[in-house]
């Protein structure tokens, strides 16, 4: 998988002569957990500015439609536990109309994720040159909870590639950019 | 009417309990930060530990919900029993809520044909319940406040808007925006003015199971404000109290007035 992902990074580098667009590319590893009850995690994805506030939501993945409690059989709007995306909650979501236009999604399964982006797109298009941070939130019902965050400059002078390790409930989070 | 005086009674007892230095009184939420249109149920104790339902309950019967425009929210399902009352609440409107107990009320002593006596009451009771050959006559008015604060979706301070009565705490950092290693600044009013040199003292909850109440104390600055590092997540009691000889209401002698309120504050 690393190789995969040093592969596509030195692609962008040889598009990168070409290509005007600044690309930003996530790879989010939902780890396999051996648990007795396991829900997959909801997860924040967005990019946070030096004082913590948020430039640009790029993935939100929660239970979309109401689902039977497993207890109680009771019907309920999956995004009630969005709060235990707290800081995400804190920062973004409670101030967000939700669904969010093409942010909020599924939740996924075990396995490794890809989310692409350049700056021709909305969540992007309005990130102004400076210092930011990568943000991932992972919470689980019945489970843990897990943030990671990468700095990163934009917009990237060269390629970078960047990654960070989750304890639990978040596995191998990489950053590439490219020019 | 009985009934009535004797619950009044209670309920200025407890409140009482809170100035003094032996019991809690607290209302403790399940939940402060959630999303929309969710239900929360709360609890509302007098105890020592925190927080535990060990002692007395709060009664309800003084119970003031403010919904994030402003307006009443009625408590569902309450209920007293032996240690606690609860109830429900639907936070059916986007943004912050303010639950409070607020208990106002007159102690007087006084000697009629050389007996001490004593009554508790309402202001507007006091000329026909102290007789008017009543010698010695000492009146202290009281007010006390429990609070706690709960968010659906984004916060607001609509509801966080004091009366202008009694001793009451206005946030400058947002109660349901509370995180471990942030600090956090509240301002103090009493009757409306800032409250400076007010001693302040901050409790986690969960004290049944350490040696020492780890308590935080601060004293308010010159406008009526502290600021408290939170040094974990947690639930939090916060208690002050005045008396002084400051009455407001007429023939009233002395004040007392407490404030409680209980913050949740957040792991990052």
């Amino acid at each position: 998988m690393r190789m995969k992902l040093r592969l596509s990074c030195a692609l962008s580098a040889l598009l990168a002569g070409t290509a005007s667009a600044a690309d930003l590319n996530v790879g989010l590893e939902v780890p396999s957990l051996d648990v007795a009850e396991y829900h997959r995690p909801y997860v924040a994805v967005w990019v946070e500015r030096e004082d913590n506030s948020v430039a640009a939501n790029l993935a939100v993945w929660y239970q979309q439609k109401a689902g039977k409690d497993a207890a109680s059989g009771k019907q309920e709007q999956g995004s009630k536990w969005l709060a235990d995306l707290r800081q995400w909650w804190r920062r973004a979501g409670r101030t967000a109309t939700l669904p969010i236009d093409g942010v909020s999604g599924a939740t996924r399964p075990a396995g490794v994720h890809k989310l692409s982006f350049n700056d021709k797109q909305p969540q992007l298009a309005g990130l102004k040159p400076g210092k930011y941070s990568l943000v991932v939130e992972a919470a689980r019902e019945v489970g843990g909870r897990e943030l990671l965050r990468i700095p990163f400059q934009w917009p990237p002078a060269v390629p970078v590639h960047a990654d960070a390790k989750g304890e639990v409930e978040l596995g191998t989070v990489s950053l590439d950019l490219a020019p | 009417m009985k009934k009535t005086l004797s619950l009044l009674a209670a309920v200025l007892a407890v409140s009482a309990a809170g100035t003094a230095q032996a019991h809690k009184s607290w209302l403790l939420p399940s939940a402060t930060v959630l999303t929309q249109d969710q239900w929360i149920t709360v609890d509302a104790a007098v105890s020592n530990d925190l927080f535990y339902f060990n002692h007395v309950p709060v009664r309800l019967d003084n119970l003031v919900i403010t919904a994030p425009d402003g307006s009443a929210a009625m408590a569902e399902n309450p209920f007293t029993g032996k240690f606690r009352s609860s109830f429900d609440l639907h936070l059916d409107k986007n943004g912050t809520y303010k639950i409070a107990v607020v208990n106002a009320g007159l102690f007087a002593s006084y000697d009629l044909n050389g007996e001490k006596k004593r009554w508790r009451g309402k202001p507007e009771d006091l000329a026909k319940e102290i007789p008017a050959d009543a010698k010695n006559v000492e009146i202290t008015q009281s007010n006390g406040r429990i609070e706690t604060f709960a968010t659906a979706g984004a916060p607001n301070d609509t509801a966080l808007k004091i009366s202008g009565k009694g001793l009451e705490m206005t946030p400058v950092t947002h109660p349901n925006d509370l995180f471990a290693g942030e600090a956090a600044k509240f301002r103090f009013t009493l009757e409306g003015k800032p409250a400076a040199d007010l001693k302040i003292e901050i409790v986690p909850g969960g004290s049944r199971w350490r040696n020492a109440q780890n308590e935080i104390n601060l004293t308010t600055d010159k406008n009526g404000e502290i600021s408290v590092t939170w040094p974990a997540a947690g639930m939090y009691w916060l208690e002050t109290s005045v008396q002084d000889k400051n009455a407001t209401i007429p023939k009233a002698t002395a004040r007392r007035a407490s404030y409680v309120a209980t913050f949740e504050v957040l792991a990052q």
